[in-house]
């Protein structure tokens, strides 16, 4: 990677990898405080996490300033070229992540006042460690080059989609039961959407380290088993 | 329904289907060229395709130029120059000692790194070759020759009223467009061309290039390169010469954005030179 002749080139590139690195570091840090927001009914740190999402805004902006200038000074090839458009495509994909993890703090600040019954929670923590873990591994996989770990979250979603399906017939049957849980289960059910969401964009990550390192566009259907928009409840039988 | 959704659908109805393979004009199997005791070129084997543009990419001294000077038998002309395997233009040998190496040159034109005007009228560096090789009978057929040359190349509404001039005194980008109008003069098949646009600001390299997509459609061309930016642009084809073997050959597209072999990679972007 830090070979050219030209060492301001190497530079530039070190230069884009931080910037990127930071993203997913503040990423990472935004989601995990938004759902614990959520879980713990926490305002405060709710706010906190609402307000970092700007930063992550603010970098992404940088990535592709950096890169508009690199590809017009340097007209990059082969897998220069493709270092800098995946890392503005990642940089794009983080960005997207920033704004769901916020809508999900978003949500804690609007149920924040509401009862807290513990069951309902405990299907999206598991959406959450599962959506947390898979963000990490991709971006260790975007600092190391490894394909092979790109490829392992990219087949994990799956997981996460299935997580989904039960959370989303959980939620409806709450709803089902008591209407006075409709409010809640409403915003816990788009804090869920979000995270299957974070899930997707994890996945483009992925993609994007393997046409990085591997150059080639990954072409396999995904492992989708997300069917949430096809499913209905009928009333359970009093 | 509004235009630009016509547009669309229009778009969608003449996308490409994928591009049949050309055949090919220039053939080379197991060329070896040696000067003197160096080994100069190992062991080339590649097709060129007819009507399109194939470059050749490498680094000073690769065997690139020396690879494009023996399609048109150029290397004869040095003494120590020893050149064994086999060359085709549409099957026919170009090195068969009975071939007439003028003929040849006639069919396979070249255009150089510095624009080489003869010290004639832009009319004469045009009309050299068509009447040395009887191709016009009368002067308006060569009148027409001439007219039809420097219109391909771009140049007849630059140069239509002052064909007297000399073509020395045309700037860098026009003298090297005349070059290559007086190539095409005499019904080349095969167009040489060993960096055409080192020597040409950008506005004039755009219009060599310009010129070079446009003949694309008639000629087989062959372009040897250092600007790895215009070898993207003008090609079809690319192959990466080190070292005097040829590394790697494939469409362009491919060798500039993921090229399979890692010397091609370390050259194309800046790692090595």
């Amino acid at each position: 990677m830090n070979n050219h002749i030209v060492k301001s080139y190497d530079n530039e590139f070190a230069e884009l990898d931080r910037l990127t690195a930071h993203m997913g570091g503040l990423a990472e840090k935004l989601l995990a405080d938004a759902f614990a927001s959520l879980d713990r009914r926490d305002p405060k740190l709710a706010e906190i996490a609402v307000a970092a999402d700007k930063a992550i805004d603010t970098i992404e902006q940088q990535v592709q300033e950096r890169a508009i200038v690199m590809i017009a000074k340097r007209q990059p090839l082969a897998n220069d070229l493709r270092h800098i458009m995946t890392v503005l495509k990642i940089a794009s994909d983080l960005e997207r992540i920033g704004d769901l993890a916020k809508n999900i703090a978003k949500r804690a600040l609007a149920v924040a006042g509401e009862s807290h019954p513990k069951p309902l929670m405990n299907g999206l923590r598991h959406m959450n460690e599962l959506a947390m873990r898979q963000l990490k591994d991709v971006l260790d996989a975007l600092s190391t080059r490894d394909a092979a770990k790109a490829r392992e979250v990219w087949h994990s979603d799956a997981g996460l989609d299935a997580l989904y399906n039960s959370v989303f017939r959980e939620l409806l049957t709450y709803m089902m039961e008591d209407p006075r849980n409709i409010g809640l289960c409403t915003h816990l059910l788009f804090g869920a959407k979000n995270i299957e969401r974070i899930g997707d964009h994890t996945t483009n990550i992925a993609e994007n380290i393997l046409f990085l390192v591997e150059g080639v566009t990954v072409t396999d259907e995904r492992p989708k088993s997300d069917d949430t928009s096809s499913m209905i409840l009928s009333k359970p039988a009093h | 329904m509004d235009l630009t959704s016509i547009n669309r659908i229009q778009a969608v109805r003449t996308a490409p289907v994928t591009a049949a393979a050309k055949p090919a004009k220039v053939v080379a199997r197991d060329v070896n060229v040696y000067y003197g005791d160096k080994h100069a070129l190992k062991h080339i084997n590649v097709d060129v395709p007819d009507r399109g543009v194939m470059a050749f990419i490498g680094p000073s001294g690769c065997g690139k130029s020396t690879f494009l000077r023996c399609i048109n038998r150029m290397n004869d002309t040095i003494a120590s120059c020893k050149v064994t395997g086999n060359i085709t233009i549409d099957n026919q040998d170009i090195y068969d000692p009975a071939l007439d190496v003028v003929q040849l040159r006639a069919r396979v034109g070249m255009v150089f790194q510095k624009a080489n005007p003869f010290p004639k009228s832009i009319y004469d560096n045009i009309a050299y070759g068509p009447r040395i090789h009887g191709l016009a009978n009368n002067k308006s057929e060569l009148d027409d020759i001439v007219a039809a040359s420097l219109e391909k190349a771009g140049l007849w509404g630059e140069v239509k009223d002052r064909l007297a001039d000399s073509g020395t005194g045309l700037s860098g980008g026009q003298q090297q467009r005349l070059c290559i109008a007086r190539a095409i003069a005499v019904n080349p098949d095969v167009i040489l061309m060993d960096e055409p646009c080192s020597a040409l600001d950008p506005i004039a390299t755009a219009k060599v290039e310009a010129l070079i997509d446009e003949l694309r459609t008639n000629y087989c061309i062959i372009i040897v390169t250092h600007s790895m930016q215009q070898a993207a642009r003008v090609s079809q084809r690319t192959a990466f010469f080190h070292l005097g073997t040829l590394v790697e050959e494939g469409v362009t597209e491919q060798i500039f954005s993921n090229p399979r072999d890692q010397r091609t990679q370390d050259y194309i972007t800046g790692r090595f030179g």
